[in-house]
């Protein structure tokens, strides 16, 4: 028997149990639209993390003291500004080598007051990171030579200091001590929960005097290319590991940063798939259920149709065309329902969603294996019948 | 019991060709025996050894009492089941040699069945119930529907095409379900108990219609326990208990 014919046979079907299919349909509805939501909302929040870590910058490598990992206790820095010239000869050009000592400071105009976070750094930050500037300049290396108060403020800082007031120029008080504002930074958003836009840069030696510490936190190099991040990584930490033997140091990349959050948010969205999933399994069993009740209802038919030449495998066909076209359809119904709440949901709330073309051809390839899978059982039990017994029920 | 020789009888058009070399009979059986084992594990013998020999063309009635097995005996002949021993050749083709695949092919091809409770599809219309057996032999929709409205104007249905069972009269609908029987040309057309659920007069023209169709050239076995219905058929198979009793 010809598929096409099979298939008129199935729509026909369950075109007679409108209600029955429908409702069977809804299980499996369900699943799809939740595997669908889900993996959007899973990519959508691993597509801004990588986009928030992509917008540091280009081929970063951040060298911190002790271990880096999820959960890793802080330690104690040992660095100083001796520690960047000694890593800048390893590296070879000192423009790409900058540097971060963080403080969290109010910072006052007149009556208005603002809790930033401070960071101490130098000229060649803007050769290692991505940080353009709204206006004026960045620092010199006279600012930070000379210990100069200057001061470069995030976009938000600026708009709650000094509102529409151009603030080049003009003064703001830290920790008792008044600085200069030189430059202004475009608003770039947050990376890690770190609001970049309610910074304040400043020299590092200016910094390390207010803080009262030579300390430094950390140091970023810049690598050239893709290829030469992992290399250039390996000298830094080798170098570092060679002037403090046992310590630790660590340096970590984007690429890393990116590897480990990837694989901490694919998992999640793994595991949402995956209950999502089980919610298609119930919807598969319905599936189950009433194709094998339909199998009972329609004994006599199948025997007849045997009488009349179709053989086992024309019965297996015609229900588990029918049993697939039950799930395809509601995988259907289900993709498109989730792709509008996945919309919904992007447009009406914060939580990023992101559709993927992937979860939607999985989405219905999964529904359409969970027809034949779950219609495989009473398929089989309708082209077993024996049609002699088949034709006497009633 | 073998009275193989009855083939030969006067009521057949198509002795000669029946006993004929490169010509087989439509049905051939050899000590045809069935046994069903009950739940409790008891066996009962529906039919204990039958023999038989139905040539082309030929018009039989099968006939016995209730039980005595002839539903039994035309399930094997129509290859809806396969007999405990004995050996069939339905068109001389042993249907032991034959998989289920096989067997449903044979049914399709070379036999058109009647039901005594029509066992039409409820919510189909005459011509789709009539085009199914064509369904399974890979057949266009539209040379299906040509032969199945052809097929029921031969019944005299021609103008009942889009209605479905439950529209339709009794004798309308085995009307419908002898089209459907025809549909595929057949060479033998099984009838078990045809005008059971019949009045006279509808059971009078199914009958008509039988006999027609057996002087076109289709042979008729049909079961009765009507003696007026079994008389008109020029050969009449008594049943008892599961054996040929007599064959005239
Ligand atoms: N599936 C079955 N399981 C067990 N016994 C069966 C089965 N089918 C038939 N029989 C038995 O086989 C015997 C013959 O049955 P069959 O249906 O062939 O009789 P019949 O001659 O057609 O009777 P009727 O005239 O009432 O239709 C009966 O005793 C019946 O009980
Ligand atoms: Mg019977």
């Amino acid at each position: 028997m010809r598929t096409a014919e099979a298939l008129r046979m199935a729509v026909e079907a369950l075109r007679v149990n409108r209600l029955r299919s429908m409702l069977t349909m809804l299980g499996v509805i369900i699943g799809v639209l939740s595997v669908v939501i889900l993996v959007a909302i899973g990519t959508g929040a691993k597509n801004a993390v990588e986009k928030e870590i992509a917008g540091l910058g280009s081929n970063i490598i951040l060298v911190v003291p002790g271990q880096v990992g999820l959960g890793a206790a802080p330690t104690q820095s040992r660095l100083d500004l001796s520690d960047v010239a000694y890593v800048r000869r390893v590296v070879g050009d000192p423009s790409k080598v900058t540097v971060a000592v963080n403080s969290g400071e109010p910072v006052r105009v007149g009556r208005v007051e603002v809790f930033a976070t401070l960071t101490g750094t130098d000229e060649n930050m803007p050769h290692v990171f991505d940080r353009p500037l709204r206006r004026g300049r960045y620092l010199s290396e006279t600012d930070v030579d000379t210990r100069r108060r200057v001061v470069i403020l995030g976009s938000e800082v600026a708009a709650k200091l000094f509102g529409d007031v151009d603030p080049i120029g003009r003064q703001v008080t830290i920790a008792g001590v008044r600085f200069r504002v030189i430059g202004v930074y475009e608003t770039v958003g947050s990376t890690f929960g770190v609001a970049r836009d309610q910074e304040v840069h400043l020299p590092v030696t200016t910094a390390q005097r207010l803080i009262g510490l030579p300390r430094i936190n950390g140091i970023a190099v810049g690598a050239s290319g893709p290829d030469e991040i992992e290399p250039l990584r390996r000298r830094v930490v080798a170098a570092l590991d060679a002037r403090y033997p046992g310590e630790t140091f660590s340096a970590v990349t984007q690429t890393q940063l990116l590897g480990t959050i990837g694989t901490v948010l694919g998992m999640l969205t793994g595991v949402l798939a995956a209950i999502a999933g089980i919610s298609l399994l119930v919807g598969g069993v319905g599936v189950s259920n009433i194709m094998l009740v339909s199998v009972r209802e329609r004994t006599k038919e199948i025997g007849l149709r045997k009488a009349l030449g179709a053989r086992g495998r024309d019965i297996l066909g015609q229900f588990l065309i029918e049993a697939v076209l039950l799930t395809t359809i509601g995988g259907v119904i289900g993709i498109l329902t989730g792709v509008g709440g996945a919309l919904l949901i992007q447009a009406v709330s914060p939580v990023p969603a992101s559709i993927t073309w992937w979860s939607i051809a999985l989405a219905f390839g999964v529904s359409a294996a969970v027809g034949v899978f779950f219609g495989v059982a009473p398929a089989r039990r309708a082209a077993r019948l024996d049609p002699v017994v088949a034709l006497r029920t009633d | 019991m073998s009275r193989d020789e009855r083939a030969d009888g006067p009521a057949t058009s198509a002795t000669a060709s029946g006993t004929a070399y490169g010509t087989p009979p439509a049905f051939e059986a050899v000590g045809l025996t069935r046994s069903y084992r009950l739940d409790g594990g008891v066996l009962v013998d529906a039919l204990r050894g039958v023999s038989l020999r139905i040539g082309q063309g030929e018009f039989a009635a099968i006939v016995g009492p209730s039980g005595s097995g002839k539903s039994t005996l035309m399930h094997l002949l129509g290859c809806l089941d396969r007999p405990t021993s004995g050996t069939l050749r339905v068109n001389g083709v042993d249907v032991a040699t034959l998989d289920d695949a096989g067997l449903a092919g044979l049914r399709n091809r070379t036999i058109g069945f009647v039901f005594q409770s029509f066992h039409l599809l409820a919510r189909t219309s005459a011509l789709d119930n009539v085009a199914l057996p064509l369904v399974y032999r890979g057949v266009s929709r539209a040379e299906r529907r040509e032969r199945a409205r052809a097929a029921l104007e031969a019944v005299g249905l021609g103008h009942r095409l889009t209605h479905r069972p439950s529209q339709m009269s009794g004798g309308e609908q085995q009307r419908v379900a002898i089209a459907r029987a025809l549909v595929g040309d057949p060479r033998v057309l099984l009838a078990d108990e045809p005008t059971g659920n019949l009045d006279t007069r509808n059971g009078e023209e199914v009958m008509g219609l039988l006999e027609r169709l057996n002087e076109g050239g289709v042979a008729v076995v049909l079961v009765t326990h009507d003696a007026e219905v079994a008389a008109r058929g020029r050969r009449q198979i008594h049943v008892r208990d599961g054996r040929i009793e007599r064959d005239t």
